[in-house]
């Protein structure tokens, strides 16, 4: 009997913990978790012309603040921009409409978040609003682009200089 | 020599095929094992519980290794924050499973197969055959379940400490942000990479446990083919989880 109290003991033990491990790896290592134990929120939509990689569960913040998190992530056919869904947590409730949503990069290289700024308008945001102004993602590609773009102009510049500075010399040797 | 390799591969190819047989009868006398539930729940106990120190000290030590040379890598590139998600993730998707499912052969797999050899060798599996009971399903199938339901539990228990291993280190000794490291694990481990750990645990599982108790129950009944029977198991789980663990994180990119 004795012997027996010990097996279930162990046994129920084992089995609790093994079940505690999952429900903390669940729960408290991935984003999802926050979606079940959440205060009262309410939902905001901004459109962005790139989100770069911008997840769903990202943070929204305000002034480096957590408000809230992304919800979802669509894509409107007809205007050919992304649609962001965000909920923000109810004690947050004073986001003028006038307010921007930037995509901004956690670090060098983190994830994707967005940040809000306040704008100076009376009223405030309220359930299902959108935010009309709406800054992209800054996408590293674009950029390193750009910078490729400027030096094979500048290098093409040189060599057009450098071309013209050529001919000069055997004109004058005509 | 052609020859040989010849019959090697055919003994291969029995061996599989038998593995296979073996794996179809546990799966049948599955059901009626599931009424004597008590058997299961004390095999749980002899697999899962008493494995539980060994894992725990494992995660706990192969946690601070993470941490330690995750902090080492990832200063390098100033990003020591991101030591959270590195030993989250390197955890939960490989070291947990794999490590876990390696300590498990060793720890609960070896017993199996030499408490069923044993049984083999002192005849007790053919007793139990001449009182009309089926050893398979009274035997050797709580056996197998026991395994393939701690493994996984067990998995999840190594990660967990594994994880708070690299957050000692990581935190509390080399003064990483807390903050930072819990959130950013946060955002970056998604219920994919849980679901891909738990997965690979439970497919270790019946690997680990279907082929202690192979080697066992069909092991030679001599002191010798005991002995024999509990280092095949070791060393082909060893080589089947490695080999499946490749295959799921491949079906799983």
């Amino acid at each position: 009997m004795r012997k027996l109290h010990t097996l279930n003991l162990g046994t129920g033990t084992f089995v609790l913990l093994g079940f505690a491990a999952l429900f903390f790896l669940t729960t408290q290592t991935t984003s999802r978790g926050w979606a079940f134990g959440s205060s009262a929120h309410y939902t905001l939509t901004a459109k962005f012309d790139n989100i770069g990689d911008l997840k769903v569960g990202a943070p929204v913040s305000m002034s480096g603040v957590e408000v809230g998190r992304v919800t979802k992530i669509d894509y409107d056919s007809k205007e050919y921009k992304a649609v962001v869904q965000m909920r923000i947590e109810d004690k947050f409730n004073q986001i003028p409409t006038d307010s921007d949503a930037s995509i901004y990069t956690q670090g060098l290289l983190g994830g994707k978040f967005i940040g809000l700024t306040a704008g100076g308008a009376e009223t405030y945001l309220k359930d299902k609003d959108q935010i009309d102004f709406t800054q992209s993602a800054f996408v590293l590609e674009n950029l390193i682009g750009q910078v490729l773009a400027s030096f094979t102009k500048s290098k093409a510049d040189d060599q057009a200089a450098a071309a013209s500075a050529g001919t000069k010399p055997t004109e004058k040797t005509k | 020599m052609a020859r040989e390799l010849w019959d090697s591969l055919i003994e291969t190819l029995e061996g599989l095929g038998s593995v296979v047989r073996f794996l179809v009868r546990l799966i049948v006398a599955t059901p009626r094992a599931l009424t004597r539930y008590d058997l299961i729940s004390q095999q749980i106990f002899n697999s899962g519980a008493l494995s539980l120190v060994i894992i725990m000290l494992s995660g706990l030590f192969v946690g601070m290794v993470l941490g330690l040379q995750g902090f080492q890598l990832l200063q390098r590139f100033g990003s020591e924050e991101a030591l959270g998600t590195a030993a989250a993730i390197g955890l939960v998707k490989e070291l947990g499973p794999v490590v876990t499912a390696l300590l498990f052969a060793g720890r609960a797999g070896t017993a199996l197969a030499s408490e069923l050899g044993l049984m083999r060798a002192t005849d007790q599996l053919s007793a139990i055959e001449m009182m009309a009971v089926d050893p398979i399903q009274r035997v050797v199938v709580p056996r197998f379940l026991g395994g393939v339901i701690a493994m996984p539990l067990l998995a999840a228990i190594f990660s967990v400490i594994g994880i708070y291993g690299a957050q000692l280190i990581g935190v509390q000794i080399m003064g990483v942000d807390s903050g930072s490291f819990w959130s950013q694990m946060r955002a970056a481990v998604s219920l994919s990479d849980i679901n891909e750990g738990i997965v690979k645990s439970l497919i270790f599982g019946v690997a680990c446990s279907l082929i202690a108790v192979y080697e066992g129950y069909n092991a030679t009944p001599t002191a010798e083919g005991v002995g024999r029977a509990t280092t095949r198991t070791v060393v082909t789980s060893a080589v089947v989880i490695l080999f499946l663990d490749y295959l799921i994180t491949a079906a799983f990119l």
